[in-house]
């Protein structure tokens, strides 16, 4: 914390010269393959982390070399959508610069890891040249707008991805530090004198994240957004948008002024005022949030800190109009349907499995191989779901016995065979490249996933969809507060238990153990399953179930919070 | 001996050293030399601050030192806190954290407070493992002397449960110091434990700090060996501490660093000496050399007044991995191989010393068989020679240990293992076994006055001098700079030292780094390029009178640094090919050009 109480991001932010810090000269300095300390806060708005192989850590450390540096590089894809084209250049930036995988995000975009800091410079310009931007995909900013993958309904789809676009474009930062760090672009002397209108000079407090969701699909999980927009469609006319503002799944442990929150439902706006709101609510959050504790940092806390009737009649003053009251819609689930889809236009949707959202070459499993054959016989176009999962989207119907047959000869078809719960499971990254994890979660998701399957098996329930949560930390990239069930780490092979959400994202979970292994783990399920096989009401979901039944109380709000919808 | 071999010596005391130790006889001399290093190791032991008063108490003594590990800041806070308190009281008082801690100074602590958490489910604070790994390590010294408290910070809900804290505090009873209270075990709640401890603690530093009286002047003087008690031929049994490989995952070499200790043996040595060390062969490849040629391992053999067991003679006494002339003449001859003979016709040259670098003896035993008695095989091959490395410590900073950078010269030839005699038998070494060492001086290779500039040039393993240099040099505060030029592979994997290098950047005392990674970008880079590139600032440095070192591969590397200093003086000296040579020359006889090439 510096002097004037700020947090010390907020120092490196104002005297970044818009995002520029010593980026170049860290870049450029042979000794180390990290970047400077400030330099490194400023990466994230150029859209990337240094990491370090935590692995080889201590093994490092007795070989006097310092950690594995590496960075990790996330791009910026509103919507999750790109071109085959696109696919087959990041195919070959991670095989060439990184770690041969391509992982899916839980927004919707492409994470890169284990780039050295000498190639990090060519794989970002790389992927400009695909026409791929990284900024903002990282940072104190609006990050990657997720909207619906919705693979049934062709023209909600396009709706929902032509508004992420929009609010993207509209909401990226206006620095050309970007260009001229990466892109080699030069500064133009004696020209217009650069500013960030909306963001200013220290841009915001926290990360921002916007989502777009098309009811009865809550694929993007828009309660967990710090705007959710929530796409109000009649007789296939889109009327416009309810906006829930707050939401966020981050926590600290052992701390309870930090907490999951669920976005609140402030109104309704009308599409051509969709803009204007986004832009109002970021900067009633660039001028109220927290910039002194960057734990309370986030929309939600401004919210509830300002009161959510205060902070909406701010909002409106800000916007010269007022919301009106909120629609009227209802969500029925947040996970993917897996398999084929006609779109009402005849083309066809594939969504497949990919288990973590890690697409990598095997043993056995030629995944990442896989989908560059099929990028190279596509005609449409690839959708990443906010579940890390793949819609190989717009297949004309000619084409699809092609397609299945490279799936099929790929290993990508596990989708056709899965358990209810291993549809429905989502692990965030964490070790070994993840600074902030205390657990494993990717690695670990595919030696839990067989264990709850014998248990599930034992009491009936293999095809039961059930949501699970894999976090190796409380920061909540893997959404796990909405999970059914989700594992949230503390420790090497420990975790907090939690149960209980709903189905559509619309009910936080509660923790039920602390700090427990495996063992543990399972026994606490073995239990809650032998009795959900039994007593459960027809149609009634594990996390339904779980709260009516008594086994828990509904999580509640840790402060109380007025309701508007 | 003439004063203006004493290097280390500034110039203008050589005359008086001259003078002082003119006509004085054996006795006085040898007083003369135990009275130095009495002054040397008080002022290493006391800093620059040092008086010249020859036996003043070390004021680490009175002191309280608290030692923290943190991972998110109680640790640090509650250590800083007693600090506080105790310097309140009037007591000497530092708090360091453990990263920053030396644990060369454990020995001359008198009290110590150790404040340090444990995470998650049993590991160290990050800026502790090191400190935490030394203490439980062999290398930890007895603390016959030391009194100590810990208070361990953690959380009950882990099994393991301050598991860091239990640990130091049963270790540093083992090593032999005497706990003054029993450990605090701080939960979650940090102050319901910490709070007392610190209450303790403080009471405790009081009465200790206040009952040491001052002590008694160190009087006694480092006695001086005439003739070291240890030399070549008869080595000291050197433990070794620890044994680290270096190189990174995916390198394709093994290096090693390797730490033995000197104590008790009175070995001295000057940063740019080396290490002598008797290898002993493999009793693989004693085997199957004894196989191949049906001979006796137990048989007696006597060669030279020398009397061994076959095997003995092969294992201890024998070179059996380099091929020499005579040995391959000699077996030339035995095996009556016409290809052999021909071998060593003067047109072949070139051919067998392509041979030479490719097979072994055992090699040459095998594809060429031929009629060997024990005798005149013990008779025919080089006797052992010891493998002498290039110091990698400063004896003034790491105290009775000397370091080694070792390559383990490691590969397979026709699918068989094949690897260089001592590297083999170092890198195999069990840490807390001995080996048989000594110290060969190296007086050309050694630092100059304090205050000129040096340029180390150094690849691979030729860096260790330089190591060494720089230790030494921050340790005696020498006002000159260190610029060093290192050159390997790949920068990932075999960036030898890459740590320290970098703290040493941090601290100020190494100047500039320039670096050369031969197989990271589609052409190779090697030190000389790095040379070629800083050609003006190096000429610069040169023509003010700085000192320029070598170390590493003589055949390539030390000839195409050479070429690249004669480029260098040549194009920003102004001078001719020859002129540059020629002034090159006159560093060398100057001692200012120095090689150490292997």
């Amino acid at each position: 914390m510096s002097d004037n109480g700020l947090s010390d991001l907020e120092r490196i932010k104002a005297d970044s010269r818009l995002l520029r810090g010593t980026l170049i000269e860290s870049l450029a300095d042979p000794v180390t393959g990290a970047i400077s300390e400030d330099d490194n806060k400023l990466l994230k708005f150029h859209g990337s982390y240094q990491q370090d192989d935590r692995d080889l850590r201590e093994e490092r450390r007795k070989q006097k070399l310092e950690p594995a540096y590496q960075f990790m590089v996330r791009a910026r894809l509103p919507g999750g959508v790109l071109s085959p084209a696109q696919w087959l250049s990041f195919d070959h930036i991670v095989r060439t610069w990184a770690n041969h995988t391509l992982r899916i995000t839980t927004r919707q975009t492409f994470q890169l890891h284990g780039i050295l800091k000498r190639d990090l410079k060519r794989s970002i310009a790389a992927m400009n040249e695909a026409l791929v931007s990284t900024i903002a995909a990282c940072g104190d900013v609006n990050r990657n707008v997720v909207a619906s993958a919705n693979p049934v309904a062709t023209p909600a789809h396009r709706l929902a991805y032509r508004w992420a676009e929009r609010l993207s474009e509209y909401l990226k930062p206006k620095t050309r530090a970007y260009h001229e760090i990466w892109l080699d672009e030069k500064r133009v002397a004696g020209g217009e004198p650069e500013s960030e209108p909306l963001y200013g000079p220290t841009y915001l407090p926290r990360k921002f994240k916007i989502g777009v969701a098309v009811p009865p699909t809550n694929d993007v999980d828009v309660f967990a957004q710090d705007l959710g927009l929530i796409a109000i469609i009649e007789n296939s006319e889109l009327l416009g948008f309810n906006i829930a503002v707050g939401g966020g799944m981050g926590a600290s442990h052992g701390d309870a002024s930090t907490y999951p929150r669920l976005g609140s439902v402030l109104g309704f706006v009308e599409p051509e005022q969709l803009l204007r709101t986004a832009e109002g609510v970021i900067e009633v959050q660039r001028d109220y949030g927290d910039r002194k504790e960057r734990k309370h940092a986030r929309l939600k806390y401004t919210i509830d800190r300002m009161g959510l009737s205060a902070f909406k009649a701010e909002l409106e003053r800000r916007l010269g109009f007022s919301l009106q009251p909120s629609r009227a819609y209802r969500f029925d689930h947040n996970g993917d349907r897996y398999g084929w889809t006609e779109g009402d236009d005849g083309r066809w949707h594939l969504t497949l499995q990919i288990e973590s959202g890690r697409l990598a070459d095997g043993p056995g499993q030629p995944h990442l191989s896989g989908l560059r054959a099929i990028a190279q016989v596509h005609q449409g176009d690839f959708r990443m779901t906010c579940n890390q999962n793949l819609i190989i989207a717009n297949v004309p119907s000619t084409q699809r016995d092609r397609i299945d047959a490279l799936v099929t000869e790929y290993k990508l078809d596990g989708y056709r065979r899965l358990s209810g719960i291993r549809r429905h499971a989502v692990a965030c990254v964490a070790l070994p490249t993840c600074g902030l994890a205390m657990a494993e979660s990717e690695r670990y998701l595919p030696q839990l996933l067989p264990r709850l399957e014998a248990l599930l098996d034992r009491h009936g329930l293999r095809d039961e969809p059930i949501l699970l949560r894999l976090s190796g930390c409380p920061n909540g990239c893997s959404r796990p507060y909405l999970g059914e069930i989700a594992l949230i780490g503390r420790a090497i092979g420990r975790y907090d238990l939690r149960l209980g959400a709903d189905f559509a994202g619309q009910r936080l979970n509660r923790v039920v153990r602390e700090n427990i292994d495996e063992a543990e783990i399972l026994a606490e399920l073995d239990a809650l399953f032998a009795r959900y096989a039994v007593e459960r009401h027809d149609d009634e979901r594990f996390g339904d179930f779980l709260v009516r039944s008594g086994v828990l109380a509904a999580a509640r709000h840790p402060i109380d919070v007025e309701v508007f919808a | 001996m003439t004063a203006a071999s004493l290097l280390p010596l500034p110039e203008d005391k050589h005359p008086l050293v001259a003078r002082l130790v003119d006509g004085l006889e054996a006795p006085a001399l040898q007083w003369l030399s135990g009275y130095l290093a009495g002054l040397a190791t008080q002022r290493q032991a006391g800093g620059k601050n040092a008086t010249n008063e020859p036996a003043a108490a070390p004021e680490a003594q009175a002191r309280l030192t608290v030692v923290y590990g943190s991972q998110t800041g109680n640790a640090k806070r509650l250590a800083e806190d007693l600090g506080r308190r105790a310097s309140a009281a009037g007591l000497a008082v530092r708090v360091v954290r453990a990263d920053a801690y030396s644990t060369r100074e454990l020995k001359q602590e008198r009290l110590l407070y150790v404040v340090i958490s444990t995470q998650g489910d049993g590991d160290p604070p990050d800026d502790s493992r090191a400190l935490v790994e030394f203490l439980a390590s062999a290398r930890a010294p007895k603390l016959d002397a030391l009194r100590y408290g810990v208070l361990g910070l953690g959380d009950s809900s882990y099994p393991n449960f301050c598991a860091i804290g239990r640990q130091l505090d049963d270790r540093l009873a083992t090593l032999g110091a005497q706990r003054l209270f029993a450990a605090g075990e701080a939960d979650v709640d940090l102050e319901t434990v910490s709070q007392p401890w610190l209450d303790q603690a403080l009471q405790q530093a009081r009465e200790q700090l206040k009952a040491s009286a001052p002590l008694a002047k160190v009087t006694t003087l480092r006695t001086a060996r005439t003739t070291p008690a240890w030399h070549r031929d008869q080595p000291f049994q050197a433990p070794l501490l620890l044994n680290q490989r270096m190189t990174g995952r995916g390198s394709d070499r093994d290096v090693r660093h390797l730490e033995f200790s000197l104590e008790g043996s009175g070995l001295r040595y000057a940063p740019g000496d080396a290490l002598g060390v008797w290898p002993r062969q493999s009793p693989a490849l004693v085997d199957a050399v004894l196989h191949t040629l049906h001979l006796d391992g137990e048989a007696t053999v006597r060669v030279a007044e020398e009397e061994h067991s076959l095997r003995t003679w092969l294992a201890h006494h024998r070179e059996l991995t380099l091929l020499t002339r005579p040995f391959f003449t000699a077996h030339a001859e035995r095996s009556g191989d016409a290809s052999l003979q021909e071998l060593l016709l003067p047109a072949s040259r070139d051919a067998l010393s392509a041979l030479f670098s490719r097979w072994q003896v055992l090699d040459l035993l095998r594809k060429h068989p031929g009629e060997w008695t024990a005798e005149t095989l013990v008779a025919a091959l080089r006797p052992l020679a010891p493998r002498l490395y290039s110091i990698a410590s400063s004896q003034s900073v790491v105290g009775d240990e000397v370091h080694l950078t070792v390559s383990h010269v490691d590969y397979t030839f026709e699918g068989e293992a094949r690897w260089g005699t001592a590297s083999r038998y170092l890198a195999q070494h069990a840490e807390g076994e001995s080996a048989p060492v000594f110290i060969e001086a190296n007086e050309r290779f050694h630092l100059p006055a304090d205050d000129r500039d040096i340029v180390m040039i150094g690849a691979g393993t030729g860096v260790a001098p330089f190591r060494a240099f720089v230790q030494e040099r921050a340790e005696r505060g020498a006002g000159g700079r260190n610029w060093l030029v290192f050159g390997n592979p790949h920068f990932h994997s075999d960036f030898l030292y890459q740590t320290e290098w970098q703290q040493a950047l941090k601290n100020g005392s190494l100047h500039r780094i320039d670096l050369a990674f031969s197989r990271d970008q589609a052409e190779k880079r090697y030190v000389q390029h790095g040379l070629l590139e800083q050609g003006r600032r190096l000429y610069e440095w040169l023509d003010a009178g700085a000192h320029v070192y070598v170390c590493g591969d003589a055949n390539r590397m030390a000839k195409d640094v050479h070429k690249a200093l004669v480029a260098i003086v040549a194009e920003h000296g102004a001078r001719s090919t020859e002129d540059a040579e020629a002034w090159l020359n006159q560093l060398i006889q100057q001692g200012r050009y120095a090689r150490d090439v292997y």
